[in-house]
């Protein structure tokens, strides 16, 4: 058989080799240096899957249990090393499973490429078997997508395919390919795309809102960042921590800029948003100049848009204009890839301290300590808390883990505990609230960073959503440790039934099974505590298990999430009860 | 915010499917298109559609903002009817016997600086080019005499201001060669 060095050889050369569609898709994968899918097989995908077989010495395939869970593996394995995940499905069924991947990769920025199976070209419109407008379907939650129905398009589509999912602001991209375009032969040969007419990833730098920009920043008496995914899409946070130090400038985080600032830093002032800190919140009302980096006000971190830092100049670095005035009006817009245009900031800017400002950040957090933070990680009532669960996680990990968090209530307090002292170490559904999302997005991650623990963090209602993934990780054996923090309720709806519907707990309250038997029914180390003073040696022992480990801690039935900013309320009437 | 009406031009690639995700940029915000052109422009294989919509001028920033973002599309504009010169188009078919019976039939078609474009034994046609409200004027005068199928097309549209596609070409014809 040949070596892939002469398989990937006799494509580089300029000749052509002439080669069925579905191999060309194969080898377009490792052209784009993908060495590592995930999928589901069905009919009409199979010529590809006949050609995965033949080459899986170079590329590795993933079965998992459900198409859902191979665009979340995907995903996670994109969020954790920066790479494009790339996730396969056959037509009609196959292809719809895709759809929820989709639209968080859509909303959350995630560079991905997703190749669908479709019926022949000829049998196109006659509701063939298993047949689905998949290109119509997946439009609005695409960055780009394309129904290849001739063998001739493939190199230059998946070009495109990967060119366009990862450049400028990311996302995911789907391209379906017909039966007969699988089966035909084409001449092939392989070209990175490296520019598209019609599209500029990234906005030209204007040099002038640079220089504006460190003008205000210069003379700002209360400056706050708030930062987001863009720093770690973009690789800038190098740059973004030499701004913070250097101007000494608080900064605060959105969901997903989590982690692209070592958690420990002096100058690290936590989370903006409903779930967010008291001081970043309370004082986005307070600054005189709010300095957005890679972040895109979502209504979740700005809460009434009518009373959000309406005192304050703002400044916005992004890299998609249509980010612009979306929500928040700019007083200066710096358009461009932030590593650029930060690295061109650094140098106006003048060495700061606001010592008197940073104050004010400490006093509120001393609040929070008291009125929250003391409750949630050192419990003086009986029943454990999630909070106490990340504090041991933290511990026993040496804050150096992945953390992949689901939705809902054990997701925000994921976000607001968790320590990190590297980037992308931060993975969660954040944009489009995806229940389910953490098993699978925990396989890609830790097939992404094998060397690193990756620890999922899922509430047993999330957990429930893809449960069968539990399947993909016995049989490859992926070590990743899974901790389902149990109130035998879906907390988050619980918590605004609570507060908002006078406890009407509508459809809330679980019955669920038997988790740990669940678990070791996969042959997966299982573990259930119940008390706090088994916690602590649980959590060692699922640190320092070598394969996947599977922990349920029993929490407090109805314990809330707090700080909390009701929706439709302003920031700074965020709730610390 | 006030409600306008506004013209937005889009300069795209002829690409299948991309109709749909234009649309799909409005349905996703709940905005109705009053009417939607696609044709060729004044760039050889870049195509033109011209949609008009009744909405505030924050969301229609906002729209082509979203439209420029789309792969395929190569720049999106927005106007107020006062920077453009716009037209419709419009064909009503009448029973031929009415153009011999009524005698006003052929007063209206003069008065209205419309084109008779058929004629046969049995229907004639007439176009007309025009304002909204001219052909609904002539639409008005002809709809007692009784129509046997009328058409009107979309708003076709030029701007008074520039819209830089001269720079755009060039653009294109670097990245092209």
């Amino acid at each position: 058989m040949e070596t892939l060095k002469e398989k990937t050889a006799s494509t580089t050369q300029a000749t052509t080799i002439r080669i069925s569609g579905a191999e060309a898709v194969i080898r377009c994968l490792l052209e784009e240096g993908v060495n590592l899918v995930y999928g589901y097989p069905g009919g009409a995908i199979m010529p590809i899957y006949d050609e995965l077989y033949k080459f899986s010495d170079h590329l590795h395939h993933v079965l998992t249990r459900h198409e859902q869970g191979a665009t979340h593996a995907a995903q996670g394995f994109a969020r954790v090393t920066g790479e494009v995940g790339v996730a396969m499905a056959t037509s009609g069924p196959g292809a719809t499973n895709l759809v929820t991947g989709l639209a968080d990769a859509q909303i959350d920025s995630t560079p991905m490429v997703c190749i669908t199976g479709q019926v022949a070209r000829q049998l196109l419109g006659s509701d063939a078997f298993q047949e689905t407008d998949i290109v119509g379907i997946s439009t609005p939650v695409t960055k780009w997508n394309y129904q290849i129905t001739k063998a001739s398009e493939i190199p230059e589509i998946m070009a495109k395919a990967f060119y366009i999912a990862r450049s400028g602001r990311p996302g995911p991209v789907l391209i379906d390919i017909t039966k007969n375009a699988q089966f035909d032969e084409l001449d092939f040969s392989y070209e990175k795309c490296n520019g598209i007419r019609s599209y500029k990833p990234k906005p030209e730098i204007d040099l002038s809102k640079i220089s504006a920009a460190a003008e205000m920043i210069n003379t700002a008496k209360r400056p706050m960042i708030v930062f987001g995914q863009g720093i770690i899409l973009g690789q800038a946070e190098e740059e973004l921590k030499a701004v913070v130090e250097k101007a000494g400038i608080p900064a605060a985080w959105t969901i997903l800029g989590l982690s692209a600032l070592e958690s420990d830093h002096p100058l690290n002032v936590g989370m903006v948003g409903m779930h967010g800190n008291y001081a970043p919140n309370v004082l986005t009302n307070e600054c005189d100049v709010l300095i957005a980096l890679g972040m895109r006000f979502d209504d979740r971190v700005t809460g009434n848009l009518n009373t959000y830092a309406r005192q304050a100049k703002v400044i916005h670095f992004e890299i998609d204009p249509a980010e612009i005035d979306k929500n928040v009006k700019t007083d200066i817009a710096v358009l461009g890839d932030v590593k650029e245009t930060l690295e061109l900031l650094l140098p106006l800017l003048e060495p700061n301290s606001h010592n008197n400002w940073l104050e004010e950040f400490k006093k509120k957090d001393a609040i929070e300590f008291d009125k929250v933070i003391k409750n949630d990680l050192f419990p003086e009532k009986e029943g454990l808390t999630m909070g106490e669960v990340l504090g041991q996680i933290n511990r026993a990990s040496n804050h150096e883990a992945v953390i992949v968090s689901d939705v809902g209530q054990h997701q925000m307090i994921a976000c607001r505990y968790a320590k990190f002292r590297q980037s992308k170490s931060n993975i969660t559904s954040g944009g489009l609230g995806t229940m389910g999302f953490a098993l699978p997005a925990a396989i890609g991650a830790k097939m992404g960073a094998p060397d690193r623990e990756v620890v999922a963090i899922i509430g047993d209602g999330g957990y429930q959503m893809t449960i069968q993934e539990l399947g993909t990780i016995f049989q490859t054996r992926t070590p990743v440790k899974i901790v389902v923090l149990n109130n035998d309720f879906l907390g988050m709806v619980r918590q605004w039934q609570q507060l908002f519907f006078d406890k009407r707990y509508a459809s809330t309250e679980l019955t669920n099974p038997d988790f740990v038997t669940i678990a070791q029914g996969y042959n997966i180390n299982a573990r259930r505590v119940t008390k706090r003073e088994d916690l602590a040696a649980a959590v060692d022992e699922m640190i320092a298990s070598k394969e996947a480990y599977f922990l349920e801690v029993c929490v407090e039935k109805e314990d809330n999430v707090f700080p909390m900013i009701p929706s439709g309320a302003s920031v700074s009437d965020i709730r610390l009860s | 915010m006030e409600k306008k009406t506004f013209t937005i031009s889009v300069y795209s690639e002829n690409n299948v499917g991309l109709l749909n995700r234009i649309s799909g940029i409005f349905l996703k915000r709940h905005i109705n298109i009053e009417s939607l052109n696609v044709s060729e422009s004044e760039i050889e294989n870049v195509f033109r559609f011209v949609i008009v919509v009744h909405t505030t001028e924050n969301w229609v920033k906002r729209i082509v903002g979203q439209l420029e973002k789309q792969i395929d599309v190569i720049r999106a504009f927005y106007h107020v009817d006062k920077e453009t010169i716009y037209q419709e188009s419009a064909i009503f078919k009448i029973s031929s016997d009415l153009f011999f019976d009524e005698g006003q039939i052929e007063t209206i078609i003069k008065d209205s600086n419309s084109s008779i474009v058929s004629v046969s034994r049995d229907f004639f046609v007439i176009a007309k080019t025009g304002r909204r409200s001219e052909i609904q004027e002539l639409y008005d005068e002809l709809q007692p005499f009784g129509i046997m199928q009328f058409v009107r097309s979309g708003r076709i549209s030029v701007s008074k201001p520039q819209m830089k596609i001269s720079s755009l070409l060039q653009e294109f014809q670097t990245i092209t060669h």
